[in-house]
């Protein structure tokens, strides 16, 4: 079942970060400020591990950008679907799009039952 | 009403400068690279100023400074530094005004909340820290007749602190005091979304400090923050935030071997036990203004009472009164001193807040009043507006156990004590919480039994200096606001010294 999904202008942007800085991941953030929002990283940069989910893995073109949210979370996060969207804004962090004047976003809806 | 002029305007007690480099080493410094970004209001989403885009260059350059300072620093008296302190937090008070609006037009709070709160706190922050840095005793323990251990607090050296842009002035001020008491040099990296406020306080406090011992590098988090965070030249780093930055701060800090200490947010329980409502008095109006204190600097603070938590048997009533309070706040220009609640910080905080209403929604949450962007017309149409917003649901949703970081509160009812406690506490977070009750006992007992640095007992959003601050759980490592801050930015030097004439007859 697939639990993440990405727009297209999402898509687009995550094309010039991979040019610019190789591989790619995301992991959800939680908290305050920037928190709830999806930080994308170079690839290994962000060390996950037996606290974190793997919730699945983008494509953009032959580049697979996996998605990571801790596994505390996730017993909250479970029943819903992430698309990763992108937004005019400055987020903090030290996710890779910001300088652009942009800021990757979580759109959410419930998965449904035949999902479940 | 008085509306202040913005900054620049005629009238205005404050200007910007058109351009704001790095502050390093005493003195203005244009980043390495030649780059700047453009820095909008979130009042009315102009450009105001224009900010030194910081590169692992400039942080090179601000730890070299702040290297060259910090042996000095450290060797100065405690009265010496307590001294520079009560400075700038005289200088903060006579530019009261002129810094409160430079801080609104900043960040959109409105100006009552920086006139009374922001910058009162900051003057009696740095006032606090100069007091207790003089009144610090290190210690002596006599182990035996002839052997004395002589415990000293000594500075830590160089550390690198990352502020928000919630309170950009006052949480810059939680992090400065308490690490120029204890006789460190600092370099700090403010936000991104508000970088140039503090660039108003360092040009009024410049004179008062050594060169090099604060330096303020600006810029993006991956381009400048990142190389002050990973840095082997940083004792420790301070940084407020989100949880995955938190984690990524501390895996540097783990290459490099050094102490950070992490605030990391919440999703504070706001809970009122039935007796409040016992009486139509002075207290239950008084409960009323601590829910809605939800909106208070738009929701984005870390403490945040985003989940408000409600005895059934008053539910109804005290809910009908509370929307009615809610509804009462006047949203307007922030300049303006009669504005209750103005504007989010930026444009993505609002887009993130709009996609929590909608998930709110999806879930079966029903609002019960705002859930939806506000346009102010004119000038502050191109701001970034919420309307407050209540929404009722259960604690199982995502907007009940997700830092929205806007004014957005999630409300459910309890039945007895111990389903409080159990919804309280069914959180990944621990940084606030706020019990109402007139009953001291059980106000006592849940404030013990909510897992939270900071329980507010028939108050809420106080945030005085003398009072640690800090998290349980996921909301971060450490405490501010207090003496023993003071820890997290001194190493303890023991002196094990023999009085003894004789040798111990081992060898």
């Amino acid at each position: 079942m697939a639990r993440v999904a990405l727009t297209s202008e999402a898509a687009e942007v995550l094309r010039r970060l991979l040019a610019d800085h190789g591989e790619l991941m995301f992991h959800q953030s939680g908290g305050c400020c920037d928190g709830s929002a999806p930080m994308c990283y170079p690839a290994g940069e962000f060390r996950t591990g037996s606290s974190d989910v793997h919730l699945g893995d983008l494509a953009v073109d032959e580049f697979v950008v996996p998605v990571w949210m801790s596994a505390a979370q996730f017993e909250y996060w479970s029943h819903t679907h992430l698309t990763i969207d992108v937004v005019p804004g400055r987020g903090s962090g030290f996710s890779l799009e910001a300088p652009l004047g942009i800021r990757f976003l979580v759109r959410s809806r419930l998965l449904t039952d035949e999902e479940l | 009403m008085v509306q202040y002029a913005a900054p620049g305007q005629p009238g205005s007690v404050v200007t910007y400068r058109d351009r704001y480099d790095h502050f390093i080493g005493g003195e203005y410094v244009p980043p390495a690279k030649g780059g700047y970004f453009a820095n909008p209001t979130p009042v009315t989403g102009e450009e105001f100023t224009e900010i030194a885009r910081g590169t692992a260059e400039d942080v090179e350059r601000a730890l070299d400074a702040a290297h060259g300072a910090a042996r000095a620093w450290g060797k100065t008296s405690a009265a010496d530094r307590a001294n520079v302190l009560n400075k700038i937090a005289d200088r903060i008070e006579a530019n009261l005004e002129a810094l409160a609006v430079a801080e609104t037009w900043e960040n959109g709070k409105p100006i009552r909340e920086t006139l009374a709160a922001d910058l009162p706190l900051a003057v009696d922050h740095f006032r606090y820290f100069a007091g207790v840095i003089r009144a610090q005793e290190g210690g002596i323990s006599q182990i035996d007749e002839d052997l004395i251990a002589y415990h000293f607090q000594e500075p830590l050296g160089v550390v690198g602190q990352i502020i928000p842009w919630n309170f950009p002035l006052l949480m810059a001020t939680w992090k400065l005091a308490p690490a120029l008491a204890a006789g460190n040099a600092v370099v700090l990296k403010p936000a991104e979304q508000t970088p140039a406020s503090i660039h108003v306080l360092m040009e009024l406090i410049a004179d008062l400090l050594p060169p090099g011992v604060v330096n303020v590098v600006n810029g993006f988090g991956v381009e400048a923050g990142k190389p002050l965070a990973s840095s082997r030249r940083v004792a420790k780093v301070a940084f407020t935030g989100e949880t995955t930055t938190g984690r990524l701060i501390m895996q540097y800090a783990s290459e490099n071997i050094i102490p950070v200490t992490l605030e990391l947010g919440g999703k504070s329980p706001n809970v009122f036990f039935s007796d409040v409502a016992s009486q139509r008095d002075a207290f239950y109006d008084k409960a009323l203004e601590g829910f809605t204190m939800f909106a208070l600097n738009q929701g984005e603070v870390c403490t945040c009472p985003s989940r408000t938590l409600i005895q059934s048997e008053i539910y109804d009533s005290f809910m009908g009164d509370a929307v009615e309070r809610t509804k009462a706040v006047k949203q307007g220009h922030p300049l303006d001193t009669e504005t209750m609640i103005g504007a989010q910080a930026s444009n993505d905080q609002l887009e993130k807040i709009l996609s929590y209403i909608d998930i709110g929604k999806q879930e079966g949450a029903r609002v019960l009043t705002g859930g939806e962007r506000a346009d102010l017309g004119g000038e502050l149409s191109g701001g970034y507006y919420m309307t407050p917003t209540i929404f009722e649901g259960d604690n199982k949703m995502r907007i009940f156990q997700e830092e929205i970081f806007g004014p957005v509160v999630a409300v459910t009812s309890f039945s007895d004590y111990d389903d409080a406690m159990k919804t309280a506490n069914d959180t990944l977070y621990g940084l606030g919480a706020g019990v109402w009750s007139r009953d001291g006992s059980v106000a006592y007992r849940a404030g013990r039994d909510i897992q939270a640095g900071r329980v507010w007992v028939n108050n809420y959003h106080a945030y005085p200096a003398h009072a640690a601050f800090g998290g349980y759980k996921q909301s971060g490592i450490g405490r501010e606001n207090h003496r023993v801050m003071l820890d997290h930015y001194q190493q303890t030097k023991n002196l094990l010294v023999s009085y003894s004439p004789n040798a111990l007859g081992f060898f």
